[in-house]
């Protein structure tokens, strides 16, 4: 099984790039690109998701310290305000946290890796979705009937109660084993097993539509196999709305990957995420430490939007009914 | 003369005592952040689950509020010779449904507490002999002299025979028990409040107790505890006045209660040390990059570990200056001679030196357990020590968890499955002797199965036991701290743990309540009178 | 007709079965329930004799029927940290995440179709821009991070509201409701917008994109030729056009809010299911979990049931096609 889909996504690197490039193209001269720079909310939303994703990349560069490195953090520097009141000091722009991790420098890496989760999570799940999507819509029959029943059951529970499952069930399984790396890998899962519904329902929607079509039926008699067809002609017909539910999945994902570790169910304290910071700060936010949870959760709430707001604007873009 | 002055006065008190708290009319509200989880008083030896049945059952004696032992049950007791006790039981003493308190309840109760699934097996020696002498006395006999024997029945709770019989409890309910037990969900005991309603983890009703054989101090009638985990609505619920008592109130906000108008922190020092262990009985760390020996068994690297921690950083910044630094595993209340200690200086040098000769000069990794939610900031008193050692080389791999899964991992019923560990301990018996046996004693002694129950690490020195033994039978105060004096050296020069502090109490209550702070942190509302509103 | 409703009754049951499964498999693979139960001193004998009584030496399929059949009778096993049946704290918590719940849907039902009315009516006022605001906000803040500003403004600074748990709770029966009492009914407050403010925003959006829609219609405009009032077209025509797909919505939308009232509970510590689900996962405590994840399922089946249903019965040409749309 893990055979045959290594193998379909060894063929998959040469060819559907060059049908991504060529839809991505498509989409630039259109009316996409057009609706894009009539837009200026969402051309502030895109500019601060990709000034996110550079923080994020580059984190290393820009931190003062590595928060999540024990040795980097001085308890001297503990529970510094940020720089611009009183008693703000140099390097921390946004304040110290109780152990003195410079807020500034742990969103950053909370940043990376809620963004990576998150990315992962969209990645894993879009895989999934894809692959059980086409299965389902090229085979249909009692196959498609028995994913599709999956996908029935998965769809009827939110989002976060089946990350919170997965999590429990992996923390009982894996029990004192559990480190950070491996809990990364369950975020991961537990995302991608939250979300792969709606790429498989469109894409076996798109597979039902496009599969009775004469291209299809040429291609076969041509010769080529049914997995070639599926990924070559027929997936990148479904591009589109898969891109749209990426972007949405995404804000939905870091905003999963947040609450689950606000719930302390993710990642551990030496190793804050977004959703961590906002835990840890929250406890101080009473106590006049406003800005331990105050910027994190500025950060994640900006995050948010603007993928939010690409989403919906590449939903009208693509869409031009709902326009 | 005199006497009609006298009695004229106790009149005036009284009907002034009257007037001040218009007969126990008030309603208190209690949040801590643990849960009362069972009611049956032998299922969990634990501080606040004593404090929360403390109000409903009572013992043969207490504990006043300066800790010295004072009657309760029992009205009197003496010690005809070293190994008899003999208890002479107050009267008229009836429990909450009714039932007179005499001495078969006590014989009852002492089997109780003994037999298995209680987890307070320490209150009582297991051969020790419980005879009825009559109605209203009761004969203890030892097999050996034991002068601290009653220094833990302040929470060895006296239950009612007949109701457990009656009521299918006769059985303690073990902490690890499949079906809810009838004493877990009902109490009746003889103390000043009893339960009305009790929803486990949601909110427990105390009501007072009209039949009381003691005058109440309080004003109260009924108390509503609510357990609330998290820190911040602990405190606002404190703040708005929807709760009078919270404990603990997390330091970071003990200014802002305290600038507050409608409440306080009562702060104090408490007698519980918190300290590092480390495992040094196993060949191989369960958790560690080191294969194939245990460095903690070489005294040289526990000294770096003990070194490499500074103190005061952690009690200026972690604790916010709440907390004392102790040299010693035992609170200095408890033991007269403890200014005679201090602790090895913080020498981050001599710590990596140290290392460096016990074969580790790139330091190695280990895994640290920790629970956070347990002690005062506990996860960041672990963060701050994971810091301090990755600066001397070592690698700290930290395991913070609920206290629920932390303790089921290290303690003895875990199997003690832990390399190096953070704990606190604060000596039931609140005497030196309690750290010495549990603590640092010897695990796995065949003739007394209870010593080292608490050593998580398995530190053993078998010349701390036998100072030990005879601390326990030394009657002579003097001769006795001395001998503790010669115990704890040992462990000193061992290296055996790594006391870190006292940490403070710290409740937060409101402007219309007055209470009493005990230094054992049990939250004894019995003392607390609330003003009208 | 009937053979639709069989169909769908089939399917429910189906569905049920599936996740039954998943939480026997919990119950059963994750942890060994012995392990939970026992101390460290129990003797391999002790133990054998245990699995033996819980019947873990039986074949999977007889152990799974077992489950079924306790968990059709609601019988769920015994909670590893409370030590309580796991059926007791669940009904015991039920009335605290139903009546939040409620209060919930009620809010973003009342709150989003006036506030989608008016952003439909009048679309270019800056009220309308304001709550399309506000509805992205809705859609964007984490549930948490709303609770917490909620409390800092209200409970905090402002004093105004209780910031944790339900309040005074009457007793009606096995039922308790902070419906009767004043500190009840102000603790619900917070919580309910909290919880609902992902609804309402879907409420909203759903109702002014149908008000826009009905209003291009041409009955809309047949009315309008034939002199009705502008306010009994909009209420009296439009309106009432655009409710049903909006109650539809909000019926199914009923589950989800009971499982996300798991963060809602956490934040102001209600004391109900959801808070209970979540110390159970950081506790591992399997037989809460899964007994939950049945109690949710069985709910969303339910009302996704119910609703189906009734939208056949309330509107007969959707009979057909209704079937593959849920």
């Amino acid at each position: 099984m893990s055979d045959a889909v290594v193998s379909n996504s060894d063929k998959q690197g040469a060819q559907p790039t060059r049908a991504a490039q060529s839809w991505f193209s498509r989409a630039l001269d259109s009316d996409l690109f057009y609706s894009f720079r009539r837009s200026k909310l969402t051309m502030v939303a895109a500019a601060i998701t990709v000034l996110f994703f550079l923080l994020a990349i580059f984190a290393s560069a820009l931190a003062v310290q590595n928060p999540f490195d024990p040795a980097q953090l001085q308890l001297m520097n503990s529970r510094i305000s940020p720089l611009w009141t009183a008693d703000g000091q140099s390097p921390f722009l946004l304040g110290t946290d109780e152990q003195g991790r410079d807020v500034f420098s742990a969103i950053l890496y909370g940043m990376r890796i809620s963004l990576a989760v998150g990315v992962a999570g969209v990645i894993f799940a879009g895989a999934l979705g894809i692959g059980l999507g086409l299965i389902a819509g090229y085979f249909g029959g009692a196959v498609d009937g028995v994913i599709m029943r999956i996908a029935d059951v998965q769809l009827t529970f939110p989002a976060i109660l089946i990350a919170l499952l997965v999590n429990g069930i992996a923390k009982s399984i894996l029990g004192n084993r559990l480190d950070a790396t491996s809990m990364l890998v369950v975020l991961v899962i537990s995302i991608g097993l939250s979300f792969w519904v709606g790429y498989a329902r469109t894409v076996r929607g798109s597979v039902m539509v496009e599969k009775n079509k004469d291209y299809v039926a040429a291609a076969q008699l041509i010769g080529l196999p049914a997995p070639k067809i599926m990924l070559r002609h027929v997936l990148p017909n479904t591009m589109g709305p898969i891109l749209v539910i990426a972007t949405i999945n995404l804000a939905l994902a870091i905003i999963t990957e947040a609450t689950l570790s606000f719930l302390g169910v993710g990642l551990p304290d030496t190793m804050p995420s977004l959703g961590t910071l906002i835990r840890i700060g929250n406890n101080y936010l009473f106590a006049g430490e406003w800005w331990i949870v105050a910027f994190p959760g500025l950060a994640l709430a900006a995050l948010i939007l603007s993928i939010n707001l690409l989403g919906d604007w590449l939903r009208d873009a693509l869409n031009p009914k709902l326009r | 003369m005199s006497i009609c002055r006298s009695l004229f006065a106790a009149t005036l008190a009284g009907v002034l005592a009257l007037a001040a708290s218009p007969a126990s009319s008030q309603t208190l509200r209690y949040a801590n952040q643990g849960e009362l989880k069972s009611l049956d008083p032998y299922t969990l030896n634990e501080t606040t689950t004593h404090a929360h049945l403390g109000h409903v059952y009572e013992g043969l004696v207490e504990r006043g509020k300066d800790l010295k032992i004072i009657p309760a049950l029992a009205e009197s007791w003496e010690t005809p010779e070293p190994t008899r006790w003999r208890f002479h039981l107050r009267k008229n003493v009836k429990f909450h449904n009714g039932d007179p308190f005499t001495a078969d309840d006590v014989v009852f109760s002492a089997q109780r507490v003994l037999a298995k699934g209680s987890d307070l097996l320490t209150r009582i020696p297991a051969d020790a002999k419980v005879v009825k002498i009559d109605d209203y006395t009761v004969d203890f006999i030892l097999s050996s002299p034991n002068p601290i024997l009653i220094s833990q029945w302040d929470t060895w709770y006296i239950m009612d025979k007949k109701w457990a019989e009656a009521n299918n409890a006769v059985a303690p309910t073990p902490v690890a028990a499949t079906t809810p037990s009838y004493a877990s969900l009902h109490a009746n005991g003889t103390g000043p409040f009893m339960i009305e309603s009790h929803q486990p983890g949601v909110k427990t009703v105390f009501k007072a107790n009209p039949n009381w054989w003691n005058k109440p101090e309080h004003n109260l009638k009924e108390i509503v505890f609510t357990p609330i985990a998290s820190d911040a609505t602990r405190v606002a619920a404190l703040l708005s006045g929807e709760v009078d008592v919270i404990e603990p109130v997390p330091l970071q906000d003990i200014q802002r209660v305290n600038s507050s108008p409608n409440a306080a922190v009562l702060t104090g020092p408490e007698l519980r040390t918190i300290f590092l262990g480390m495992d040094q009985s196993r060949d191989e760390l369960l958790y560690s990059s080191v294969k194939g020996k245990n460095p903690f068994k070489d005294v040289r690297v526990r000294e770096a570990f003990y070194k490499a921690i500074d103190i005061d950083l952690i009690k200026n910044r972690v604790m916010r200056g709440l907390s004392t630094p102790s040299a010693l595993m035992v609170a200095p209340e408890l033991y007269p001679l403890s200014k005679d200690f201090t602790r090895p200086k913080f020498d981050p040098n001599a710590a990596k030196k140290l290392l460096a000769d016990a074969g580790y000069p790139d330091g190695f990794e280990v895994t640290m357990d920790c629970p956070n939610d347990r002690y005062v900031n506990d996860a960041a008193i672990c963060q701050a020590v994971v810091g301090m050692l990755a600066r001397v080389g070592v690698k700290v791999n930290l395991l913070a968890q609920p206290k629920a899964q932390y303790f089921a991992k290290v303690l003895k019923a875990g199997g003690f499955k832990t390399s190096f560990y953070l704990l606190g301990w604060t000596p039931g018996t609140m005497d030196s002797h309690n750290v010495l046996h549990d603590i640092l004693g010897c695990r796995e002694d065949p003739k007394d199965p209870n010593r080292g129950q608490a050593n998580l690490g398995g530190y053993c020195n078998k010349d701390l036991d036998a100072l030990t033994d005879k601390i326990l039978v030394e009657a002579d105060t003097a001769k006795r701290d001395l001998l503790i004096k010669q115990a704890f050296d040992i462990s000193i020069k061992d290296y055996a743990y790594i006391p870190l502090h006292q940490q403070s109490l710290a409740w937060g209550v409101s402007k219309k309540v007055k209470l009493t702070q005990r230094a054992d942190n049990q939250v004894l509302l019995y003392w607390a009178t609330k003003q009208g509103e | 007709m009937l053979a639709f409703t069989l169909r769908r009754i089939v399917q429910a049951i189906a569905v049920m079965f599936a996740v039954g499964i998943i939480a026997f498999s919990m119950f059963r693979f994750a942890g060994d329930p012995v392990n939970q139960m026992v101390g460290q001193d129990t003797t391999i004998a002790e133990r054998e004799a245990i699995r033996r009584s819980l019947g873990l030496d039986d074949p999977v399929i007889l152990q799974f029927s077992h489950y079924a059949a306790n968990a059709a009778q609601f019988k769920f096993g015994i909670s590893y940290q409370f030590r309580l049946p796991v059926t007791d704290l669940l009904i015991e918590r039920m009335p605290a995440t139903l009546e939040l719940a409620i209060c919930a849907t009620v809010f973003a039902m009342v709150f989003g179709i006036l506030m989608g009315v008016y952003s439909a009516l009048k679309r270019d006022t800056v009220l309308a821009k304001l709550f399309q605001a506000v509805s992205l906000v809705g859609i964007s803040l984490p549930t948490f991070l709303i609770g917490i500003l909620l409390i800092y403004l209200f409970a905090v600074t402002l004093g105004w509201l209780p910031s944790f748990g339900r309040g005074e709770v009457v007793k009606l029966g096995w039922w308790t409701t902070g419906l009767l009492t004043l500190s009840g009914l102000k603790a619900l407050i917070m919580p309910s917008i909290t919880l609902g403010l992902f609804q309402m925003t879907l409420i909203m959006r759903l109702v002014r994109a149908e008000m826009l829609e009905v209003l291009r219609t041409d009955y809309i405009r047949f009315a309008r030729a034939r002199g009705l009032t502008t306010r009994a077209i909009h209420f009296g025509h439009a309106l009432k056009n655009t409710l049903i797909p909006v109650i539809t919505v909000a019926g199914l939308q009923f589950g989800s809010v009971i499982a996300f009232s798991i963060i809602t509970e956490t934040v102001f510590q209600w004391p109900g299911m959801g808070l209970l689900f979540v110390q159970a996962v950081q506790n591992v405590d399997i037989p809460i979990m899964a007994a939950y994840l049945l109690m949710v399922s069985l709910i969303f089946v339910t009302i996704n049931l119910v609703v189906d249903i009734l939208y056949t019965v309330v509107d007969p040409r959707l009979r057909a096609t209704v079937g593959r749309a849920a």
